[in-house]
């Protein structure tokens, strides 16, 4: 294994390199791919934090949960509050910044405050060659150039190795609270949570459980100063009467606790199958699920994420046909993701650029991901 | 500021130009006669003009395929066009170049209030975008100042901001979704009303270059519930310090505010001369904002206002509904009408990290001294967008000369403290000559690369963003 120390040895080791690297950060999203293994686990340390800008810059490697501690210090947060994927995939390890920032892995608060790619504010990368390239800053208004940090992030590694990272972060939160409905069905459960967002009082997360322990659960999170919330809670039971009854849930721990599960897709842990998560626009939601003839399903960002357990190697892409959206294969054997792509596959169009954009970053094809 | 010459060549074959656009587009769609081809000649950097070889206002998607291939064969470059806003020069043409203007197509094409989107052909102005939405209960967040005017196909190029950026972010943070023609009239669709790319995040990078990669003809962009209520409070301060401590303390008190604007004395004295806003004359103005409903603001405003008191303020006011707020927010909405009134000016946009804002104000004083010009500044004070106005006479000889360095000055020391060139105005041909201030040419090459592999012969607006000799021997 590699393990750099510095961006300028993991910029040699890249050029170095003759066949195939693995980069990964802590390892924790599951099968990686073939090559010579590549960490960034080296490369560690938060260098800036400047609670008055809202900013936080840290070097590839640095623990996630190092810097949510180091921001909980100073009352703030990464608001797109990243998942963890071990209790999913059943990884060890220590998910890193710069994983969470390359996969722009994100959480429920996603549709409301943005994904990880939105809280980005610049980052430093050694591409396929060798060189090493900075994009964008620390500040938060930036359009000085092409936005290629917004294009890495996501990339999953295959434009360049992410070596820091400066993000954007927010206030933490005084007081959360939730709001639960019993019993809906999934296109009454979306209804809902699309009535909910679509009222200004800031549902900072909306996810509904079909098979939730004692039926179906539909859960509406509000954030803020404690009498913001409680106001909020109040107005959104009423504003919602039309769509259920609605409890209004206070108990902090038992609120934080719910929303770590929502984020780590807990209902999956330890159930047999493959793990599909689906990107959709929420009105179209609940006709794929039905459609997907899925084991399970769960619902996250008010309807725009759907998550599906579906038999070992189902073709789920084929059932659900067109739509507006796309479907990433989480968890599955290596053959089922060799012989269905991890990833949905591309119109020819962006298939063109997509590869083009990969020759030009790593001509050598020594990127793996 | 350095153009190419224009290729003489193209400048020959105008008229076989001008007749295959013309078959794919009917007259009324190519504008080719000098006298009205003038009206395209600039945009609103109005120091550098160019009429171009010709004009196409296509109507379609289609059209616009057809009038890009046109150009790909005959290998003509392309300036695109929104409503030609540009303070960078973004549009500014060359002359062997043909202006893609998309302001004849600007409808609705869908909205949807359960999903939260809209989607509009990209000729649309932003504040029509919320006013489609707005009896619905809905508006479109990203509010630059040009808002009346401006396009979506503008604001997409150049990634805009605007003054509530702070909580609702930019351009790109509110973008799902594009259909966009390349430069061969390849048509994609990237996105759409979902979130998050499947694959690579190319609308991330189309976002914000410039109209260089291609031409966004339609957009998918998400709407918000409108607040219950929005109420500014205006404080003024005796230091450029008291005011920057202030701005620091509520943003790390947990407060988030929709915008913090800032004023300093020129453009108090300047706004006050001009809109009677009743400002303190004063060293430093800070107008918060706050939304929610009025309970919520005015638990919010009680610890805005607890910790400006700590910060020992010339004068507090806090409007109580919303004809006060109006007035609270007249002179700032002013300042550049006001300081046109009194001067020609140079409007400069570097972001500079919030904690390096009193440093920086005193180093443009400085420079100021230093050349002899007056600079008032105005800016987004909560993410460090600083709007630095550099006054100057437009008819006296070198002064504009002089005001651009200053401006380049002051671009620098935004870069050194560890800001940026230009926060939501882009690059265009007005800072393309700094950009080897903030980037390397390593992260310059890389970003060269990208248009390398959606516009190979680098014909859409290729005489912006990257200075010309980085650029050279990559354009034709």
């Amino acid at each position: 294994m590699i393990r750099p120390a510095s961006e300028a040895e993991l910029a040699e080791a890249v050029r170095a390199a003759h066949g195939p690297i693995s980069v990964r950060g802590g390892g924790t999203r599951g099968p990686l791919p073939a090559g010579e293994a590549l960490t960034t686990s080296g490369l560690t340390g938060i260098t800036l934090h400047d609670p008055a800008a809202l900013t936080l810059v840290a070097r590839a490697g640095t623990p996630v949960e190092e810097i949510e501690a180091a921001l909980a210090e100073a009352n703030q947060r990464l608001a797109f509050e990243p998942m963890d994927h071990r209790g999913l995939l059943g990884t060890t390890g220590t998910p890193t910044i710069g994983g969470v920032v390359a996969a722009n892995v994100s959480g429920p608060r996603r549709m409301q405050v943005g994904a990880a790619r939105d809280h980005l504010l610049g980052l430093r990368f050694v591409d396929g060659e060798g060189t090493i390239v900075k994009n964008g800053g620390r500040v938060m208004k930036n359009v000085t150039g092409y936005d290629l940090a917004r294009l890495v992030a996501g990339s999953r590694g295959a434009l360049g190795v992410i070596t820091e990272v400066a993000l954007k972060v927010l206030p933490g939160t005084e007081t959360c609270a939730n709001l639960v409905a019993r019993g809906l069905d999934d296109a009454a459960a979306v209804r809902a949570m699309s009535a909910a967002l679509g009222t200004p009082f800031e549902v900072s997360g909306a996810a509904h459980d079909p098979h939730a322990e004692g039926g179906p659960r539909t859960v509406l999170r509000i954030e803020g100063f404690a009498p913001s919330v409680a106001y909020r809670c109040k107005a959104l039971a009423e504003r919602l009467a039309p769509h259920g009854d609605w409890e209004i849930e206070t108990d902090r721990e038992a609120v934080l606790a719910e929303w770590r599960g929502i984020r780590d897709v807990a209902p999956f842990h330890g159930e047999q199958g493959d793990v599909w998560r689906v990107s959709v626009r929420p009105s179209q939601a609940a006709d794929l699920v039905a459609r997907a003839g899925a084991k399970r399903a769960f619902y996250d960002w008010g309807g725009g994420l759907i998550w599906l357990l579906t038999a070992e190697g189902d073709d789920l892409r084929a059932k659900l046909g067109r739509y507006d959206g796309h479907a990433t294969l989480l968890r599955a054997t290596p053959e089922t993701h060799a012989k269905l792509h991890t990833l949905q596959p591309e119109p020819l169009a962006l298939q063109a650029l997509t590869r083009g954009l990969r020759e030009t970053f790593d001509p050598r094809g020594i990127l793996a991901a | 500021m350095q153009m190419p010459s224009p290729d003489a060549k193209i400048m020959a074959k105008k008229a076989q130009v001008v007749q295959r656009l013309t078959e794919v587009l009917g007259a009324r769609g190519v504008i080719h006669d000098p006298a009205e081809t003038r009206a395209y000649e600039c945009d609103a950097l109005t120091a550098y003009r160019c009429p171009p070889l010709c004009v196409v206002l296509p109507a379609t998607t289609e059209e616009v395929s057809a009038a890009l291939r046109v150009c790909h064969e005959e290998n003509v470059p392309v300036v695109p066009r929104g409503s030609g806003t540009s303070l960078a020069g973004g549009a500014l043409p060359t002359a062997d170049s043909v202006i893609l203007g998309v302001s004849r197509m600007n409808r609705v094409l869908e909205i949807d209030t359960d999903d939260r989107i809209i989607r509009v052909q990209t000729g649309r102005t932003n504040l029509s975008v919320t006013g489609a939405v707005e009896e619905l209960g809905f508006f479109y967040a990203p509010d630059p100042s040009s808002q009346l005017a401006c396009a979506i196909a503008g604001n997409i190029a150049m990634n805009s901001g605007g003054a509530h950026c702070l909580k609702y972010g930019v351009t790109t943070n509110n973008l799902l979704g594009v259909t966009m023609v390349q430069m061969d009239g390849t048509v994609i669709e990237i996105g759409g009303a979902h979130m998050d790319a499947g694959g690579l995040d190319l609308l991330g990078v189309i976002c914000g270059s410039e109209g260089q990669l291609g031409v966004v003809t339609e957009a998918t962009l998400r709407i918000l519930p409108k607040p219950e209520g929005a109420l500014p409070v205006m404080m003024g301060y005796d230091s450029a310090e008291a005011a920057g401590a202030c701005v620091a303390d509520i943003i790390k008190a947990g407060v988030l505010p929709v915008a913090i604007e800032y004023m300093d004395r020129p453009c108090i004295r300047a706004c006050e001369a001009f809109a009677k806003a009743g400002y303190p004359d004063c060293e430093a103005l800070l107008i918060v904002e706050v939304e929610g409903s009025a309970d919520e603001i005015s638990y919010q405003l009680d610890t805005i206002l607890k910790i400006a008191r700590d910060h020992d303020p010339v004068e507090i006011r806090a409007a109580q509904d919303s004809d006060e707020a109006a007035r609270i927010w007249l002179g700032r909405k002013s300042a550049f009408g006001a300081m046109g009134q009194i001067n020609d000016y140079m409007c400069l946009d570097g972001t500079i990290p919030v904690s390096a804002l009193p440093e920086v104000l005193k180093r443009i004083g400085e420079l100021s001294d230093q050349y002899g010009l007056g600079v008032a500044n105005v800016f987004h004070a909560g993410d460090g967008n600083m709007h630095p106005l550099i006054l100057f006479d437009a008819n006296k000889e070198g002064d504009l000369e002089k005001c651009e360095e200053m401006g380049a000055d002051i671009l620098r020391l935004c870069v050194e403290v560890g800001g940026c060139l230009t926060g939501e105005h882009g690059v265009g041909v007005e800072k393309r000559d700094l950009m080897s201030v903030q980037f390397a040419r390593e992260d310059l090459e890389a970003q060269m690369k990208v248009k390398d592999v959606f516009d190979p012969k680098w014909l859409l607006n290729p005489a912006k963003v990257f200075p010309l000799d980085v650029s050279e021997g990559r354009r034709a």
